[in-house]
């Protein structure tokens, strides 16, 4: 029974009323979430391992995709193959789950970071408020895509080549991470600065609760409205880093190849004219980001006209 | 406004330094500077010696003051990955990454500021819908994914432009320009378009809205009743009044554009600092790393310097308030 009511409920709010009548908005939605079903289903839905080297051919490679009805395209690789005899159209679904993966998980402890910094920030405030904002102005000062670069640098300079591209996911999570948690931490901040003076903040303090309670179970609640926002736009923002940093060669390596690494390897060959490896990861990627960020606008639209 | 320009300057030194900080801890405390100098069979002693002569086992504070004292002359130490001065590798680059940035920047200019007049002035006209449109798509594709399509389009199916390189350059000082000849001109195109593009969209949907805003306003009608020409109108009041915020968005994306042409460097395989960062990146090239941090920061900073002068150029409104708050001697 609370079930019904509860999607009555949802069913009767603004912020359905909004999502149905843009109609460019349910579209990227339903693009989402099929990409996400595919990527995430990619070992069932996949017809190809293109990453396990025992299932491939090199008697398969360079295939043309089979629209094209071309010689030697047919069903079995519906997209074609690159050099090696892949299946692009497995690949792409293994890449796109790697993208999201990182996309994501950069998103969570990004937020994670910037929302504990900016709980400390405004909470306790003095010196060290000044320390963490200024360190936030410095660090605005550089476009994200540079600090990412740097960080990834840094590890590479403190772990040997071969165990980095091991962990490689992780430290381009991290380095994603790392470098986008100013913006949650100064909106955080700022709300706490509001929230702080508010009653319920000093009631909290009067019984005696720990600062930290304080900060987790009272203040932060109030301040997640604006982050979830922000989280939205910046996930289909860290899936672009994420593409560039490996198209840059320094992301997810060529054993572990996501949307951005497929294109760098699609790029090497293009100009002798196999278009299809590298247009197919970009096209998928272009799609994706453009849905992400339409439904994040949307979202920022309708939770909060004032926000923009 | 002297004392405006002081402080402003005071907090540009404060942010490098800072970075100057960061650059220098990567210095010291990522890899081991004496390893990438010495041999494998240098004994511990020889190391140690060498250590006492460079100053590394100085205080850090004294190591940071030379470091500063370094850098400002161009001294950057070596690379460790091909042993040659970090200063010189990147003097030899820089030419190359600023006159495509320079090209990019004024691409965006030239075609944002009147697509963005001309969609803000006919907002219906079906043009205008178009722009708008394409201009979302132009803000949601990845840079280096409009490269490889111009790359595709106009090297690979029509052969009229070249995918890669600069082409001939001609040597002016130390300054090798790719202004001069004919290849190097139309191996400035693609890189110059794909760097660009965002800028441009960013642009003009910026000078868009701004222009509809202002058309909305009191003045205008009054221009239009003194029976101002059109052109008057909207280049001389309208135009003119979006200025500010364009300024500051360009600003701050001209940092953008130096950051983005390592990206654009890389499809093209133009040999600018961008390309040289990539590549100390993948082999932790960390003299390499610093000098690239700090140039750039120097860039950024004097850009919003400039950024936050030219308001006062642009907008009257400024200036004045500045003369009646220094007049109530705040």
């Amino acid at each position: 029974m609370a079930f019904v009511d509860l999607v009555r409920r949802a069913a009767d709010s603004d912020i359905w009323y909004s999502f149905k009548s843009s109609r460019i908005v349910v579209v990227a939605t339903v693009v989402t979430l099929l990409t996400f079903a595919m990527a995430f289903l990619a070992p069932i839905l996949a017809p190809h391992t293109p990453f396990d080297p025992a299932t491939l051919n090199l008697s398969d490679a360079l295939k043309p995709p089979v629209l094209t009805g071309e010689d030697g395209s047919d069903w079995t690789f519906p997209l074609g193959t690159d050099e090696q005899g892949r299946d692009v159209l497995s690949s792409i679904m293994y890449g796109t789950r790697l993208s999201l993966v990182v996309g994501i998980a950069a998103t969570l402890f990004s937020m994670v970071l910037g929302i504990a910094l900016g709980l400390v920030s405004g909470y306790v405030g003095g010196a060290v408020d000044a320390f963490i904002m200024r360190l936030a102005d410095v660090q605005l000062t550089f476009p994200a895509l540079l600090v990412a670069l740097l960080i990834d640098g840094v590890v590479r300079g403190l772990i040997s080549v071969q165990r980095h591209d091991e962990i490689a996911l992780y430290v381009i999570i991290g380095a994603i991470g790392l470098s986008f948690w100013v913006q949650y931490a100064r909106t955080v901040r700022g709300s706490v600065l509001v929230e702080k003076g508010k009653e319920y903040v000093q009631a909290a303090r009067v019984i005696g609760l720990s600062p930290v309670l304080i900060m987790v179970r009272h203040v932060l609640p109030n301040v997640m409205g604006p982050v979830l926002v922000i989280a939205t736009i910046n996930i289909g923002l860290a899936v672009l880093t994420e593409a560039t940093l490996s198209f840059l060669g320094v992301g997810l390596p060529s054993t572990q190849p996501s949307l951005g690494t497929l294109i760098r390897l699609g790029q090497e060959v293009l100009l002798s004219g196999t278009w299809w490896i590298v247009i197919f990861p970009g096209v998928t990627l272009a799609i994706l980001v453009v849905a992400v960020n339409l439904m994040g606008d949307w979202l920022r639209d309708a939770l909060n006209p004032k926000l923009r | 406004m002297l004392a405006f320009i002081l402080r402003r300057l005071a907090q540009s030194i404060a942010v490098l330094l800072a970075v100057g900080l960061v650059a220098f801890t990567l210095f010291h405390y990522v890899g081991d500077p004496i390893n990438a100098m010495v041999g494998q069979d240098t004994s511990m002693q020889e190391r140690e010696e060498l250590r006492q002569r460079l100053g590394l086992n100085d205080p850090a504070p004294l190591q940071f003051a030379r470091f500063v004292i370094n850098s400002v002359q161009g001294k950057f130490g070596l690379s460790y990955r091909t042993s040659e001065p970090v200063g010189r590798m990147i003097l030899e680059r820089l030419p190359a990454t600023l006159e495509l940035a320079f090209c990019a920047a004024v691409f965006s200019l030239c075609f944002g500021v009147p697509m963005g007049v001309w969609t803000g002035l006919y907002p219906k006209h079906w043009t205008s819908r178009f722009l708008q449109a394409a201009s979302l798509i132009g803000v949601s594709l990845p840079t280096f994914l409009i490269g490889i399509l111009l790359i595709m389009v106009f090297a690979v199916i029509l052969g009229v432009l070249p995918s890669f390189g600069r082409g001939n350059s001609v040597q002016i000082g130390w300054w090798s320009s790719g202004f001069f000849t004919f290849s190097g001109l139309k191996a400035l195109i693609l890189p110059s378009i794909t760097l660009g593009l965002f800028q441009l969209t960013l642009i003009m949907r910026l000078v868009r809205s701004e222009m509809l805003e202002v058309m909305r306003t009191d003045y205008i009608k009054f221009a239009r009743a003194r029976g101002l020409s059109n052109r008057a109108v909207n280049f001389g009041h309208a135009l003119k009044n979006t200025l500010v915020p364009v300024i500051t968005i360009v600003g701050l994306q001209l940092g953008a554009i130096i950051a983005f042409s390592i990206v654009t460097e890389t499809v093209f395989s133009w040999p600018g600092m961008g390309q040289l960062f990539v590549q100390s990146v993948q082999f932790a090239d960390i003299p390499v790393m610093a000098a690239y941090l700090l140039l750039v920061a120097f860039f950024f900073v004097v850009i919003n310097l400039v950024v936050d002068l030219l308001y006062y150029v642009v907008d009257p409104r400024l200036r004045s308030g500045m003369t009646t708050s220094a007049a109530r001697g705040h």
